[in-house]
């Protein structure tokens, strides 16, 4: 398998899953093309929670209005929309492992058809047990929802959608939605279910980038943004 | 009460090979770049440098002439690599990891908050779902094979699996507030608070830099973030401007 289709931008997948997230929802969005859906919800009565030790974090800060002490988990300036709190590390990951976050968004290495993922240690690095781990498995804990957003494959157009993951787990059994460039898929106790595709693409060029086996949903439709 | 000492050099004078210190920040926020600067000067070896996400990611200049000083035994944190892998592999730092020259020992970051907090609150142990599913539950994460022989517990509650973890207790802690005073209560500013707090509470003498020294009063005593009863010494530095964003 080294196919790989041309499909939606890292913007458009973020622009994708943002639509999975409801008003009045809670959410933590993970480094990388997850941060990127702070730019789709602007004018949304959603709340970011920002495991530094923010809530309601704003957009990103450009300009003069970049402060050195306001910066969200990913080490970017960012701005302080009215509503806005401060609080502690124990008191961050206390909402989050206490059950309080709606909706986690996290990048993936590898995700397979049980929904566990892998995102902290890329043995590529040759780093052995040794990884960033951040705050993601307090994430995984403590999150209501689990989405993850990715590219399909990887650079070198390797499957990341696996029978089994040959990274170390992040998690297991936690995601409920995969959104990439190419598919959105949900994870069932039945496998994995193929609800939107790529215009253009089939189920079975899906399908030939996926190690794990696809169900294709009755209602399959192009992917919607 | 007067807990102000005259400068970062005479505050950490006692300070001996071995020690174990605390040391805050989140990346580039809220990391104490005046303290880190007289440990760095000061040449003192064989430091176990207990973080909590990065601190010494965001300050690498500072970073680099610790391990240019061969100063660090041990590192704890919950990230301390560069994102990029290519930096990584010119980075002095990960490169003394490889090589076993740095111990290091990686916690999930909620759980390394509640290390310190647990310390700091007399609790010697707890339990936690964070981490189960993955090697985490199975073992400590280090490149040290005596650490790595450690099996961790867990147990169920209410039908789910938790792991046991410990109170992280340190020597000291250098903590980094926008003000102040001499009795040692201090309040951050934003997104730089971040771990300062539970560090001071979690080591035997904390050493706060304030950005701002103030009366005791002049801090609404309703928005004091630390008491004073956590922070032994005190001591005033310059604001310091630095570049936000890690490789």
């Amino acid at each position: 398998m080294s196919k790989r289709f041309e499909g939606l931008s890292r913007e458009m997948i973020a622009l994708r899953a943002s639509r999975e997230i409801k008003d009045d929802e809670y959410v933590n969005l993970g480094i990388g093309i997850p941060t990127l859906i702070s730019n789709w919800i602007e004018g949304r009565d959603i709340m970011l929670q920002s495991e530094i030790g923010m809530l309601k974090t704003g957009p990103l800060a450009v300009g003069e209005d970049i402060d050195q002490d306001l910066i969200n988990a990913s080490c970017q300036p960012v701005t302080e929309p009215p509503g806005a709190s401060y609080f502690d590390i124990f008191e961050s990951f206390s909402m989050i492992r206490g059950g309080h976050i709606d909706v986690a968004v996290m990048g993936a290495l590898q995700v397979n058809e049980k929904g566990d993922y892998a995102g902290w240690n890329n043995p590529v690095r040759g780093l052995g047990d040794l990884g960033s781990v951040g705050g993601s498995m307090d994430l995984c804990a403590g999150a209501k929802r689990l989405i993850i957003t990715m590219e399909h494959t990887t650079v070198d157009s390797q499957p990341k959608i696996l029978r089994e993951l040959t990274y170390p787990a992040t998690t297991r059994g936690k995601v409920k939605l995969i959104v990439t460039d190419l598919a959105v898929i949900e994870v069932n106790p039945e496998g994995l279910l193929l609800k939107e595709i790529y215009p253009g693409l089939t189920p079975e060029d899906i399908q030939s980038v996926t190690e794990a086996k696809l169900i294709i949903a009755p209602d399959l439709k192009e992917i919607e943004l | 009460m007067d807990k102000l000492y005259p400068s970062a050099e005479e505050a950490i004078a006692d300070i001996e090979n071995g020690a174990v210190i605390a040391i805050p920040g989140f990346f580039a926020a809220g990391v104490p770049r005046i303290l880190l600067r007289a440990l760095i000067a000061k040449g003192i070896r064989n430091l176990t440098l207990a973080c909590g996400c990065g601190p010494l990611v965001g300050a690498a200049e500072e970073r680099e002439l610790l391990v240019k000083n061969k100063q660090i035994k041990k590192l704890i944190d919950s990230y301390p690599f560069f994102r990029s892998a290519s930096k990584g592999m010119q980075d002095p730092f990960e490169q003394a990891v490889r090589t076993g020259e740095i111990e290091l020992e990686i916690y999930p970051m909620g759980t390394l908050a509640e290390k310190y907090r647990a310390a700091g609150a007399g609790i010697a142990a707890f339990y936690t779902p964070t981490g189960v599913g993955s090697i985490v539950e199975e073992k400590i994460i280090s490149n040290n094979s005596s650490s790595q022989a450690i099996k961790k517990e867990t147990r169920i509650f209410n039908s789910k699996k938790h792991v046991l973890e410990y109170a992280l207790k340190t020597d000291f802690a250098f903590v980094h507030a926008y003000k102040g005073d001499r009795q040692g209560n201090l309040q951050y500013r934003k997104t730089a608070r971040n771990f300062n707090h539970v560090m001071a509470m979690a080591a035997k003498v904390t050493i706060a830099e304030v950005e701002n020294l103030v009366e005791p009063g002049e801090i609404d005593p309703d928005s004091v973030h630390t008491p004073g009863i956590y922070v032994q010494r005190v001591i005033k530095v310059p604001r310091l401007t630095y570049a936000i964003g890690i490789d």
